[in-house]
């Protein structure tokens, strides 16, 4: 385990170990503490390692990250996971706004709630959050799914393309272009896996929720296309 | 950008930090605001004597026997305290408006920061360590506290431009954010005879809420009022002689983390503001909700 104080060593040195690692390392267990609120903990990793943050973190934690699986043993500023590529990152408190944005693929679990604006223009990575999401998620998400235990706020997925979102508890308004669809069958079979990796399947059943997506009728969808997303 | 930070105090104990505790708060959200910053303390109420804090851009000349010259035009003695480019004048309550027109014909380019029973401004351009450190802030005691730091965006980078701005006895207001509809709200607020120092959207804010305060509004009416009048984009954080309020517009893009422990309520645009609090690890931390009125009492 290779232990790291932000305190003592600051944000850059430990950036740079960290994208120092490169393909396999013997190095795969790392742990950040006394993050206090820092921007930009542990962003751009591009390796198979293990990071525990101890504590909460400041902007863009784990942001445009690849491989990695990123541990925040506390709640998560702005921006926490964007544009990530893959990977994995669990937050056990709640997150600030636009959580896992852009994000590319990968998962992003939140075991407590999330605010405005989570998974804005997602174009393809996992979301799971264990409670309830603010106000304009989702919206111009492009693909991926976005799994949500609690409620929803307003403008939930408001300009649409071809993400699915689904929504346990209420939502309190659908965004433009965006719909309740139903659950089919390949849709139960998707919640059951996202649900198992997002550390919720204890938590709820996938018969509980229901999906939301696209009316289509905002973009130009072309069912031609439809295997581009 | 900008940065604000709050602390409402629960315990007494405490009161002898507060100045401590937001010059710390303060310099962590420099990032964020470097052009200019501001601190407005409560504390130190004495019955019947109220504190008219000004600022002048020649101190050695304007403060010069300003307590004298005050005395005698208001025919009741004054007591001032200079602190570099500011001076905390004690004068009786009931002469604060009497001390306040004296004020602009004795010193006409002497500027008001505040006045009321309890609040002190203080503000000025600079790095936020280095106006902090001018005005020994961490030094100052009292129950309820607000800073700023600036990045201009709105108007010019100079003193009056900075946060906090004070419209009404006892009121203060800083604001991350900017407002879209300043000029037509600062001339409807302007025909119901409030009076404006700047051309800053900030300011208009302020007003917006003295005014509400004035025609007998509660301060949560009041707050409620500015997610229907003002359109813009806005974190206001407002302080008045017993109480310190919170909201966020409908859209909520300006960021906000608060704290509360039986000690205190604390606020900071970002956690990192937070972090040296005592027992934060043990505090509910939440981000205040877009549109929802938040405020403290005593």
């Amino acid at each position: 385990m290779q232990s790291f104080d932000l305190g003592q060593e600051g944000l850059r040195a430990l950036n740079s170990s960290l994208h120092a690692l490169k393909g396999q390392t013997n190095m795969t267990a790392w742990e950040v503490i006394n993050p206090k609120g820092a921007h930009a903990i542990a962003a751009g990793v591009d390796a198979p390692v293990d990071i525990t943050v101890r504590g909460s973190t400041g902007y863009y934690c784990a942001g445009m990250n690849k491989q990695a699986t990123i541990r925040i043993k506390g709640s998560a500023g702005p921006g926490v996971a964007e544009n990530m590529m893959s990977g994995t990152v669990i937050i056990d408190g709640n997150a600030s706004q636009y959580a896992g944005a852009t994000g590319r693929g990968g998962l992003l679990v939140i075991k407590g709630n999330a605010s405005s604006r989570c998974g804005v223009s997602m174009k393809g990575i996992d979301i799971v959050v264990h409670g309830s999401i603010g106000h304009m998620s989702a919206f111009m998400a492009q693909s991926g799914n976005l799994v949500v235990l609690g409620d929803a706020g307003d403008a939930l997925g408001d300009s649409l393309y071809e993400a699915r979102l689904f929504v346990r508890g209420s939502v309190k308004s659908l965004g433009a272009d965006c719909i309740e669809k139903e659950m089919r069958p390949e849709h139960i079979a998707l919640l059951t896996d996202l649900l198992k990796r997002g550390e919720a399947d204890g938590k709820a059943k996938p018969e509980e929720f229901k999906r939301y997506g696209s009316a289509r009728k905002l973009y130009n969808f072309n069912i031609d296309n439809a295997s581009a997303y | 950008m900008c940065g604000i930070v709050g602390l409402f105090l629960k315990d007494p104990k405490l009161e002898p930090q507060l100045g401590a505790m937001l010059t710390d708060m303060l310099i962590t959200m420099t990032d964020r605001g470097p052009d200019s910053a501001g601190i407005a303390i409560y504390g130190g109420a004495k019955d019947g004597l109220g504190k008219l804090t000004v600022q002048s851009a020649h101190p050695e000349k304007d403060f010069k026997d300003l307590d004298g010259d005050m005395h005698h035009a208001i025919g009741q003695p004054v007591t001032m305290k200079i602190k570099s480019s500011h001076a905390v004048l004690e004068v009786p309550m009931d002469q604060m408006e009497a001390a306040r027109s004296a004020l602009s014909h004795l010193r006409p380019g002497v500027k008001v920061m505040s006045a009321g029973d309890s609040i002190e401004i203080f503000k000025e351009v600079g790095l936020p360590k280095d106006v902090a450190a001018r005005f020994d802030v961490a030094k100052m005691k009292g129950t309820h506290g607000i800073g700023h730091t600036r990045l201009a965006t709105e108007s010019a980078v100079t003193t009056m431009g900075a946060h906090p701005f004070s419209t009404g006895s006892d009121q203060c207001l800083v604001h991350n954010g900017s407002l879209s509809n300043h000029n037509g709200v600062r001339r409807e607020l302007k025909r119901l005879g409030m009076t404006f120092e700047t051309e800053n959207d900030t300011e208009v804010g302020a007003a917006f809420i003295s005014h509400k305060l004035q025609t007998g509004e509660t301060l949560g009416n009041a707050l409620e009022a500015t997610l229907t009048d003002l359109d813009g984009f806005f974190t206001f954080v407002v302080g008045t002689k017993n109480g310190f309020g919170v909201v966020r517009d409908p859209i909520a893009c300006k960021p906000a983390v608060m704290a509360e422990t039986d000690q205190y309520v604390a606020f900071g645009s970002e956690y990192r503001a937070l972090v040296n609090l005592p027992g934060i690890e043990d505090a509910r931390v939440w981000e205040p909700e877009p549109a929802t009125v938040y405020f403290w009492e005593r």
